[in-house]
């Protein structure tokens, strides 16, 4: 077993008005195996977490640390920490001229596994998962995101996913602009991910519904950069009858509340 | 014009490339000039382009004119002096299958002379002191099972040599002519190609130099009925390179497609221009250069013209540049020109983009564990690629990706 723990994690940006924090003391531990939700209004830092967790080079983090198994993410490069084990399902995946998907495919996997895979058994299973996420074989001939729609884009995330078989994943609001089909064939692609790879999974996103699909073990309520109240399953639903409202209402209580949430 | 409607009609829908967007294009903006000329400036139809054997008509430019207002013209001085070349400033080898016919033409015997009439001062300087230009003639209907390949090799920088080649592809023959440029030299070398009916013919020239060389170029087709004719220029060494890549036909339903390939380092000037007169009707071009940029003060300049005469009715032509920006510091000009004279024409495009690969593609390929030597070179190689690739010659497409390569590695130090 792993566990990816994000102990009193305090990010900033810079900004044309000067430096502004974004996370405020963010404590969590995700053990493999685990799902875990995050859900926030927008703006409350929920995908900041996600690419502070990658290594995005836009978040400096200015406290805290982040470990998996002990060992120091911060003190990794993006691509170390993905070797490590870490994957970022992208909210807006970029378009990458000039590299096909076929050859990007090999060449993350090649990177993260230390060795190149098996050319007959690799070429089988990216045909496969593709087939399972309804991306179109050819795909695989264009240039990676390249004039795919954002739901397609969405779906290559999950193939990736699929296909690099991370410790942990983390997917930033990978439920947003999809419609109910592609939101039910990326949630089995992700719980496909989870079972057989007995992969943690941290779950971003604004809504509810994905949840319906990927059951989560913990829900965690992002306010201000801040854990406001965490629970289980439960806490979706209360979530979906009565939204963020009250959380905004009752900021000031709320954030009193959330040192004691994130010791829990 | 009726010009712009009908380019819009035709291609603004062809698909876009990924961080090739309108949007990357303003993004770069601000770093890299972009000239375009929709409607900003009321240029002359390219059709009115002085073109002369005479020394007399060209005076030296001052790099204020129209074709020459991207180029450095203050450090050609010697190239564009009315010199003829120093003894041993550049060697020539030529490798060719029995068939290829070698000799050399004086001034004026046919076919030279035909088909480049020189359209700068560059040009008609070389040709003016070039006494005997090489001929490498493909007989007619004969099909070469190699490519002829010359190698021109400058012997010291700052050494003026002038060179007129002549290749004529015979009708319905097949070939490929590969001229290699190495060493280093200030190289003024005029090619014309005269592709007959039915022929097959692909120029490649590779632009290898070394440090310090200059080279100033014209490179002349005429492509006859029902032939093909495929030109690539790929220009990676330097200090500064300028080729003009000029077209037109003889008859209908001939083919011209003219490829570009560069890749500029720190303080390298690396300039193609491309002219495809549609003067007859029912033919086809399409020009595609692809260029790289990365160090302090690299600049590329390409300038596409197409003219699709009032007689080319037609004609299905497209043109596009695009640039990969991968440092600062860097400039790419870009000028895609189109002229149509008449409505009743299969299809004229032009476009033209300059992406950076910037953060955001570096860190979705890290974030994928991919190193960032790595994820670079996969960008970049694939970009280039598309070009490389439309060489059909392995032996020279090898050499070309280790060329890249050794430009992407110098890019890390």
């Amino acid at each position: 077993m792993s566990t990816l723990e994000i102990k009193d994690l305090h990010v900033s940006i810079e900004t044309e008005q000067g430096t502004k924090e974004i996370l405020k003391g963010v404590s969590l531990i995700i053990r493999t195996g685990e799902t875990h939700a995050i859900m926030g209004p927008n703006g409350s830092g929920k995908s900041t977490l996600a690419s502070t967790i990658a290594g995005h080079p836009r978040y400096t983090v200015t406290s805290g640390t982040i470990t998996l198994d002990g060992e120091d993410v911060l003190a990794m490069s993006v691509d170390e920490r993905a070797r490590a084990g870490v994957f970022l399902a992208m909210q807006y995946p970029v378009e990458v001229p000039g590299v096909t998907m076929t050859n990007f495919l090999r060449t993350a996997k090649t990177a993260i596994d230390g060795e190149a895979p098996k050319l007959r058994t690799w070429t089988k299973d990216v045909k496969d998962a593709m087939e399972k996420l309804r991306i179109d074989a050819d795909f695989a001939q264009r240039n990676v995101n390249e004039g795919f729609s954002g739901g397609e884009k969405k779906r290559v995330e999950i193939l990736q996913l699929e296909l690099f078989k991370p410790k942990f994943a983390v997917l930033d609001e990978t439920d947003s602009g999809l419609d109910v089909d592609a939101l039910k064939i990326v949630s089995e692609g992700v719980n496909r991910a989870h079972s057989e790879g007995n992969m943690g999974t941290l779950l971003i996103t604004h809504y509810t519904r994905i949840l319906r699909y990927i059951k989560p073990d913990f829900v965690h309520v992002f306010v201000d950069g801040q854990v406001v109240e965490e629970g289980g399953p439960e806490l979706a639903d209360r979530l979906e009858e009565e939204g963020y409202d009250r959380y905004a209402k009752g900021a000031g209580a709320a954030t009193v509340a959330a040192p004691a949430a994130a010791q829990a | 014009m009726t010009a712009e409607a009908t380019t819009e009609k035709a291609r603004i829908g062809a698909p876009s490339i990924a961080g090739f967007t309108e949007e990357g294009e303003h993004l770069v903006a601000a770093k890299v000039d972009r000239h375009h000329s929709h409607g900003t400036q009321v240029m002359a139809s390219r059709a009115e382009r002085l073109t002369s054997h005479d020394v007399a008509d060209f005076a030296l430019p001052n790099g204020r004119e129209e074709e020459w207002r991207f180029t450095p013209v203050r450090e050609l001085a010697n190239l564009l002096a009315d010199s003829p070349s120093e003894e041993g400033a550049l060697g020539v080898s030529i490798e060719a299958p029995a068939a290829v016919i070698q000799r050399t033409l004086r001034s004026g015997e046919a076919p030279r002379g035909a088909t480049l009439v020189p359209a700068d001062r560059a040009a008609v300087v070389a040709s003016a002191n070039t006494a005997d230009a090489q001929l490498i003639s493909i007989p007619a209907n004969a099909e070469l099972d190699a490519p002829v390949r010359l190698v021109l090799t400058g012997n010291g920088a700052g050494r003026r040599s002038n060179s007129h080649l002549v290749i004529e592809a015979g009708a319905n023959s097949r070939g490929v002519v590969i001229i290699e440029h190495d060493g280093t030299a200030d190289h003024n070398g005029n090619v014309e190609v005269l592709v007959r009916d039915g022929a097959h013919l692909t120029v490649v020239s590779v632009q290898m130099w070394e440090g310090e060389a200059k080279h100033l170029a014209q490179h002349d087709a005429e492509v006859g009925k029902d032939a093909v004719y495929k030109h690539i220029a790929v220009t990676l060494g330097g200090r500064i390179v300028r080729l003009n890549s000029n077209v037109r036909f003889a008859g209908e339903g001939a083919e011209a497609e003219l490829l570009g390939l560069y890749y500029a380092d720190a303080g390298q000037h690396l300039e193609h221009r491309s002219f495809v007169d549609h003067n007859v009707g029912n033919c086809k071009s399409n020009v595609l250069y692809k260029g790289a940029l990365q160090g302090k003060g690299a600049h590329t300049v390409w300038v596409g013209d197409v003219l699709i005469q009032k007689q080319a009715e037609g004609t299905d032509s497209y043109e596009k540049n695009q640039n990969l920006v991968l440092t600062d510091g860097c400039r790419a000009d870009s000028v895609p020109n189109l002229e149509i004279e008449t409505g009743l024409i299969e299809g004229a495009g032009h476009a033209s983009a300059t992406g950076r690969f910037d953060d955001e593609h570096l860190f979705y390929l890290m974030a994928r564990g991919i190193p960032e030597d790595v994820a670079r070179r996969l960008v970049v190689r694939g970009f280039l690629n598309e070009i490389i690739q439309q060489i059909k010659v392995p032996a020279l497409e090898e050499r070309l990706t280790e060329a890249v390569e050794r430009e992407l590695a110098a890019s890390e130090n």
